[in-house]
């Protein structure tokens, strides 16, 4: 083999073996210290408010794209959106005009059992940005942030259900982790049965997961799921999955269990976001070195990417 | 006439660095373009392209450190694990160090086709990290980007070796 290495002459600085050993072992202990501790958090604010303007001015040929588009967007086709959504607000005419009566009744009954008002926090309606970048996570964007007073861990749903949780506020964007995540959990109830469990992402194209429900529990297919609020991050009674198919293998514990959410938790663009609900019971606390202590619903907070 | 591309014996002049910094700072907002569906699948990592093309033409400007900090700021543009475009580009500035000696000896689409291997190799490395820090293995179109990137490279080659292309390059023979 021919000698690669300049003459000794030839002060280059040291060789690019030793720098790369040198910025390698630097990248993995930032990447253990990203994944394990999260440390870094801080910086990436900070590097964030200089990326952000550039990131919001790559988007507006898109947007001014899809303007263009939607202006000539034929006659036609509005027309017949809007006859569709006529007849969608007669079909639900019903409800609505029943609903003030349901609603009174149902104050009346939560008095009754004196239970906390569900859902009394405010909601921003944001608009998703871009979809993450990241293939091993499940993240949109959304514009707006804690200059809208959004927090990390309020509860994002759209028209149709739950669509995941913020993870992080940035100024005037936030990152939301999408149900289908793999590190995202929600706690559920069986909105037939009542039964208790945990629906858990599970990544890219595969099912949602309700696990640890024993072969015997009464789940079948079809059956809605909707939030517990056991874990006070996500209010109780939104619409999160239905069940998709239950397999009882008599040789396993548990039941496999495959759910797909309610909400376009990949297409909605408009999406509300929950702030935290005004009467929320305080959490009990933590034993001293009760670190590993299980947190249902928090995003596994350790996990960046 | 002077061909569409820099032939291996033609003499590029040194590329100015603001040339060098703009086409860094294009490379990370074409990787900043919202993309969806199957575009995204086939959006390459244009940032590591620039960053392997300098690393080749003027590895005295771009070298491993350059590209393991342009690598930090991927990281936070798409909330990646701090780290992971780091190591990715610091191993691809390193192996442009020794691949840099012969590359420029082939035609475009002979050098497209080792770009294509370096850019696998760091896309499975970025891969091993990911799985050992416990996220879900991706689908496999996770390795369409790097073979994309690759067919990419003999276009950015050309668009960024003009300005240093001599006025005159008559290279007639």
């Amino acid at each position: 083999m021919l000698h690669t290495d300049p003459p000794p002459f030839f002060h280059r600085g040291p060789s690019p073996l030793a720098r790369l050993s040198f910025f390698a072992l630097l990248s993995i202990a930032l990447l253990f210290a990203d994944t394990r501790f999260r440390y870094l958090e801080g910086i990436r604010h900070g590097v964030n408010t200089v990326i952000a303007p550039l990131q919001s001015a790559v988007q507006w040929p898109g947007e001014a794209a899809g303007f263009v588009v939607s202006y000539f967007a034929s006659k036609r086709a509005l027309s017949a959106e809007n006859t569709e959504l006529k007849s969608q607000l007669l079909a639900q005419g019903p409800a609505v005009q029943g609903a003030s009566r349901v609603e009174a009744e149902n104050a009346k009954l939560k008095a009754l059992l004196d239970v906390h008002a569900r859902y009394g926090g405010a909601a921003v309606a944001v608009e998703v940005l871009f979809s993450g970048r990241d293939p091993f996570s499940q993240k949109v964007f959304v514009g707006k942030g804690t200059d809208a007073g959004i927090k990390p861990g309020e509860a994002v749903i759209d028209e149709a259900g739950v669509v995941g949780q913020v993870t992080r506020a940035f100024a005037s964007m936030s990152e939301v982790t999408l149900l289908t995540d793999k590190d995202h959990a929600v706690p559920v109830k069986n909105e037939r049965t009542g039964v208790r469990s945990v629906l858990y992402g599970t990544g890219t194209g595969r099912p949602l997961e309700l696990r640890f429900i024993p072969p015997s529990a009464d789940v079948q297919a079809g059956d809605r799921l909707i939030t517990s609020g056991l874990d006070g991050t996500y209010p109780a009674g939104l619409a999160v999955a239905k069940v998709d198919a239950v397999e009882r293998d008599t040789g396993q514990i548990f039941a496999h269990i495959t759910c797909s959410p309610l909400a376009g938790v990949d297409r909605s663009e408009q999406l509300l976001v929950l702030g935290e609900t005004a009467a929320r019971i305080a959490r009990p606390d933590e034993p001293a070195g009760a670190d590993n202590a299980r947190k249902p619903a928090r995003v596994k907070a350790r996990r960046g990417g | 006439m002077p061909s569409f591309a820099a032939r291996p014996e033609e003499i590029l002049k040194p590329a100015r660095p603001l040339f060098v910094a703009l086409t860094m700072l294009f490379g990370f907002l074409a990787n900043l373009l919202p993309a969806a569906g199957f575009a995204a699948v086939l959006k390459p990592d244009f940032l590591a392209l620039v960053i392997l093309y300098w690393c080749i033409q003027e590895p005295r400007m771009m070298g491993v450190g350059f590209a393991w900090f342009a690598g930090l700021w991927m990281d936070v543009a798409d909330a990646t694990l701090f780290g992971q475009h780091a190591l990715a580009y610091a191993v691809l500035a390193y192996s442009a160090e020794y691949f840099r000696r012969r590359v420029l000896r082939f035609t475009l689409w002979h050098q497209a086709a080792q770009v294509a291997v370096l850019l696998l190799f760091c896309a499975a490395l970025v891969l091993l990290v990911r799985v050992v820090g416990g996220a879900p293995l991706p689908r496999w179109t996770y390795f369409v980007a790097p073979l994309v990137g690759a067919l990419v490279w003999p276009l950015l080659s050309v668009m960024l070796q003009r300005p240093q292309r001599p006025a005159h390059s008559s290279v007639n023979r």
